[in-house]
């Protein structure tokens, strides 16, 4: 059931993510998209980010060269959640918020299985946000996709934990009084070991993270921000508009300096005054003061300090890529671990195991 | 000097103390010595939520029953025939319960007026006559513990906390039980603490000694070995059973097990028992909450192991959502529910029957989920094993109610033969099934709804098996190709479809035992039925058997399957003039046999936290006997006469189960 061949993947990791999952064999015709889709008809509204997303991981799962029947789409409720349907590999559409835990079974139970989890912003944050804290911590070997649009699709148009306050919504006909999450902020503060964020409509940098995503063993984290034509449209129009997503970016590569806006014009330097980072304009501060990202640092403090930098309100500053990417023993692996040292000192068949167990204790015979 | 020894058919007797006087473990000990020697026995543990309630208090009185005897029982026994109270909070907590002319041992160590005021005592009971109806021994426990342990140098509070097993000692010498097995558990538990396993053993034998030389006891008692049937016998918990079971399960049908659960009492020992048995492919996760210890099994279901989860009556409320899951994608579950007194918190350390609804219908939709019930400690065993059978078979979620009487409480067990225990067959699915033609072309496909036409299950494909990819979910599926379909004609196919293949399982259950020696089916002289379920058995039968002995008839039958019922219950139901269905709640069973056989059952109803009694029980069956066949009914001494009446000897005379 498994294979020792490691994934050629750009982020390769000290142990991949997807190691002990059988590959399709080398002879065999290359794996296309098309085999990844199901006979299903897609059905998002005309426009949805979602669509887009669904291209681009039907176009990526072929390249990770993996067995299809070995790869688990599992994803809660709300509109990102139909996702597996469209997929041509085992998929499990299931309760609204709770999609991570199955998960937690599916990839404890079986090593030899890629596993994925979509999921949404009121599905992961609101309804599902225990589960979610709760699998990042104990890093579980899985990828969570969380497509974030900042509003309730599904039931029409309600705010969501995301959406930015003020917000005037069906049910906040006056504006919104709730402060939203910022989701790698609290991925990084449940000690998240790979942290991301991505955008539905560059699919070169959300094929690039997916490829890191699955590389990385542990739970990896991926905030998709997704645009909702119907109920938030617009709603990261900033980050995309040519004119002005070269300020709204902060692009983050690890080893790289990061800079951003027009002709690099702006960076990041430590605050001393709050042990966070601010923007700076390059030209105002010592090339050696920038800030270069570091995503395998094992302080998740910077990463969390650059994550602040994401506006609350309308977006119109975020920075996109990977936070953090370190490793950490994952849950699945330890647990299954136990079980081989178990079975290791208790060579016996089983049968004759049960027998001596539910013969031990203090027993007597009548005859 | 040389006692009398008095033989005696059953005892019952009660340990009680303090939360931290180790009463539990002392009852435990006697009921071991007691499996020993090979009488029949049934214990009744009995403690407060709370880990430590305040000292002294009447709140924090823990207490352990045994009943053992020279023949079979059934129940812990409903009164009491000695009580060992090593408290003030214990005696008074404790002195409702026993009949008149019973026997107490009291340590009078903590008789101080501290604690005579914590347990809400005026002045000591020991000194004015409040207890004459009672055989009382006032004695120093703690203090002749003290003084024999002297030599081990421990300190005066760790000497005092060996008084439990000079109590042990004491009790074991008055019913004659052996000492080597609480000798031998004394040194294997305390071995890394020499001089506190040497203090032990030495109370315990003190104890033993005390009683064999002082003349406050003149009486040795002696309870014969019962007869039981061949083979090797342990002393066994509820919950131990029920894992055991579990492990059973997963060796016959060669799936791992996947635990899934989130501690919740009276249910986590099975996790933990669980968790040591990683040997056997068992998986324990210990989830953040009872939605994801459900959500990980199901999860693990669907991957192809047997994904079991454990809860409670307040977590078997936040599983329903994911049950209904299970129900929509028909993956095999269980589910095990120890029941609890509720509503809400209720009481976590008592027992109750009152989820059998819950389980039933608490679930939003047209939901059916198939129950099975445990009867005894030992049974959990078995119970385990048959929801494991149908929730594989049917490829559908099993709930298996316990509760906390057989959780905690316990009884011998004939160990079965492993060979003996049935096969249980996942039959994965490995090929596609299904041809369409497509531009005139014929291709195979895989159809994750299509069924098997005698279970109606449908296939379990795991990941990992090619060709089978497929995608479930909580949507309606459409027939056969399980795609989501909104088509209304096909939504009321697969509800009847899903109730039908539930209801199906009845064809697998044998026909139901029922236990009526007044004649055979069609010409029974009894004209009343005791129908039950779960734990109530035991209570049930000894209440049978006082009925019978006092001249009377009555017939028994009990149920495993609660849902789909067995095929023959109804017809047993015509047979009899009246149905009294015994519940540890307000009439849970009796609404659901009511409504499907249009009987008039009747209820007999407590919700104390504590096990129905036989005596209360045989009086309530004795009236309905009277009604039924029109004649005067005295149970007399088998009957609540006995246990109010006062007895000439420090031992019960009531009728013996």
């Amino acid at each position: 059931m498994t294979t020792t061949e490691g994934t050629q993947l750009p982020f390769p990791s000290l142990r991949s993510g997807v190691e002990l999952v059988p590959r399709v064999d080398p002879d065999a015709p290359t794996q296309t998209g098309k085999e990844f889709t199901s006979d299903q008809e897609v059905r998002w509204c005309p426009g949805c980010g979602d669509y887009a997303v669904l291209k681009a991981v039907q176009g990526f799962l072929p390249d990770l060269g993996l067995r299809r029947e070995n790869i688990v789409f599992v994803s809660g409720i709300g509109c990102s959640s139909r996702f597996p349907y469209y997929l041509d590999t085992y998929g499990m559409h299931s309760i609204h918020g709770r999609a991570p835990a199955i998960a937690t079974g599916i990839a404890t139970a079986r090593e030899d299985l890629s596993v994925w989890v979509v999921t949404g912003d009121g599905d992961a944050l609101s309804i599902g946000g225990n589960h979610l804290i709760h699998a990042l911590r104990r890093n579980v070997n899985m990828t969570i996709l969380l497509f974030n649009n900042r509003i309730y699709g599904l039931t029409k148009g309600q705010y969501s934990p995301t959406s930015e306050p003020g917000k005037v919504t069906k049910s906040t006909p006056m504006g919104s009084v709730d402060h939203p999450f910022n989701p790698v902020s609290l991925a990084l503060g449940a000690e998240a070991s790979f942290v991301a964020r991505t955008i539905d409509s560059d699919r070169k940098h959300l094929i690039h993270v997916l490829s890191a995503a699955a590389a990385h063993r542990g739970t990896s984290f991926v905030e998709i921000y997704q645009n909702c034509p119907i109920f938030n449209d617009g709603a990261f129009d900033a980050i995309k508009d040519n004119d002005t997503k070269a300020d709204a970016i902060i692009p983050l590569v690890h080893g790289e300096t990061i800079r951003f806006g027009a002709h690099g014009g702006k960076g990041l330097v430590r605050d001393r005054a709050t042990g966070g980072v601010k923007v700076v304009a390059t030209a105002d501060v010592s090339a050696d003061d920038l800030l270069v990202h570091d995503a395998h640092s094992p302080d998740p403090s910077t990463a969390f300090a650059i994550s602040r930098l994401t506006d609350s309100g309308y977006l119109n500053q975020s920075p996109i890529g990977i936070f953090r990417q370190v490793e950490r023993a994952t849950y699945d692996d330890q647990a299954r671990a136990q079980l081989h040292t178990a079975s290791d000192a208790a060579p016996a068949e089983p049968q004759a195991r049960l027998s001596a167990l539910i013969n031990g204790g203090d027993t007597w015979t009548v005859v | 000097m040389s006692k009398r020894v008095q033989q005696l058919d059953r005892v019952i007797i009660r340990f009680a103390g303090d939360s931290g006087d180790g009463m539990q473990l002392t009852g435990d000990r006697f009921t071991q010595e007691s499996a020993a020697f090979g009488n029949d026995l049934v214990t009744l543990p009995n403690f407060p939520a709370e880990i430590r309630a305040p000292q002294g208090t009447l709140p924090g009185v823990s207490s352990f029953q045994v009943h053992f005897a020279d023949h079979d029982i059934l129940t812990a026994g409903d009164a009491p025939d000695v009580l060992v109270a090593m408290n003030p909070a214990a005696l008074r907590a404790n002195l409702g319960d026993l009949h008149k002319g019973a026997t107490i041992i009291v340590d009078t160590h903590d008789f101080t007026s501290r604690n005579l005021t914590k347990a809400g005592y005026q002045d000591s009971p020991l000194d004015n006559d409040s207890l004459t109806e009672f055989a009382v021994h006032p004695l120093d426990l703690t203090g002749m513990t003290v003084a024999a342990v002297k030599e081990f140098g421990l300190s005066r509070k760790d000497a005092a906390r060996a008084k439990n097993m000079f109590a042990l000692g004491l009790l074991s010498w008055m019913y004659g039980r052996p000492t080597e097995t609480t000798v031998t558990f004394l040194s294997q538990r305390f071995a890394k603490v020499p001089d506190i396993r040497d203090a032990n053993i030495t109370a315990f034998k003190m104890g033993w000694n005390f009683g064999e030389t002082t003349e406050t006891f003149v009486v040795q008692y002696e309870v014969k070995p019962a007869t039981m049937a061949p083979g090797t016998y342990r002393n066994i918990t509820g919950n131990l059973a029920l894992s055991y079971g579990l492990i059973a399960a997963g060796v016959r049908s060669g799936l791992p097990i996947f635990l899934g659960s989130y501690p919740i009492t009276p249910a986590s020992d099975i996790l933990h028992e669980l968790s040591k048995h990683k040997s056997f492919g068992v998986t324990t996760f210990q989830a953040e909450d009872e939605i994801s210890g459900i959500g990980a099994a199901l999860g693990a279901a669907f991957a192809g192991h047997l994904g079991v989860t454990t809860t409670s009556g307040p977590g078997l409320a936040l599983k329903s959502e994911t049950i209904g899951l299970a129900v929509m994608t028909e993956l095999p579950l269980l589910v095990i529910d120890v029941q609890r007194g509720g509503p809400s918190t209720g009481l976590p350390t008592k027992t109750e029957q009152a989820d059998l609804l819950q389980a039933m219908f608490g679930r939003n939709g047209e939901a059916p989920v198939p129950i099975v019930a445990p009867q005894s400690p030992g049974d959990c065993f078995t119970a385990a094993i048959e929801a494991a059978r149908i929730a594989i078979t049917y490829r559908t979620p099993v709930l298996l109610l316990s509760d906390g009487y057989l959780a905690n409480g316990s009884e011998p067990w004939r160990i079965p033969d492993v060979a003996d225990l049935a096969d249980i067959d996942p039959g994965f699915a490995t090929h596609r099934n299904q041809t369409v033609t497509v531009k005139g072309e014929d291709r195979s496909e895989f159809w994750p709804y299509l069924r098997e036409e005698s279970t109606l299950a449908r296939p379990w494909a795991i990941p990992g098996t090619a060709g089978l990819e497929h995608r479930i979910g909580g949507l309606e599926k459409g027939d056969g190709h399980g795609n989501i379909s909104y088509d209304p004609a096909n939504h009321d196919f697969m509800v009847r479809t899903r109730q039908a293949k539930v209801d199906r399982i009845a064809e697998s259950i044998p026909p139901l035992q029922v236990d009526d020696p007044t004649g055979s089916p069609g010409q029974s002289g009894a004209k009343v039925l005791v129908l039950g379920w779960g734990s109530t058995y035991g209570p049930i039968g000894a209440a049978c058997r006082r009925v019978r002995k006092a001249g009377y008839d009555v017939a028994q039958v009990h149920l495993r399957h609660l849902n789909p019922f067995p095929q023959d219950l109804g017809e047993i139901l015509q047979r009899y003039d009246k149905i009294l269905v015994p519940e540890m709640n307000l009439g849970q069973l009796s609404m659901l046999v009511r409504a499907r056989y249009l009987v008039d059952a009747i209820g007999y109803n407590h919700v104390r936290g504590l096990p129905l009694k036989a005596a209360e029980l045989a009086q309530a069956i004795g009236e309905l006997v009277s009604q039924a066949e029109g004649i005067e009914v005295d149970l007399g001494v088998h009957g609540l006469a006995a246990a109010h009446s006062l007895s000439a000897s420090a031992h019960s005379k009531e009728a013996t189960e």
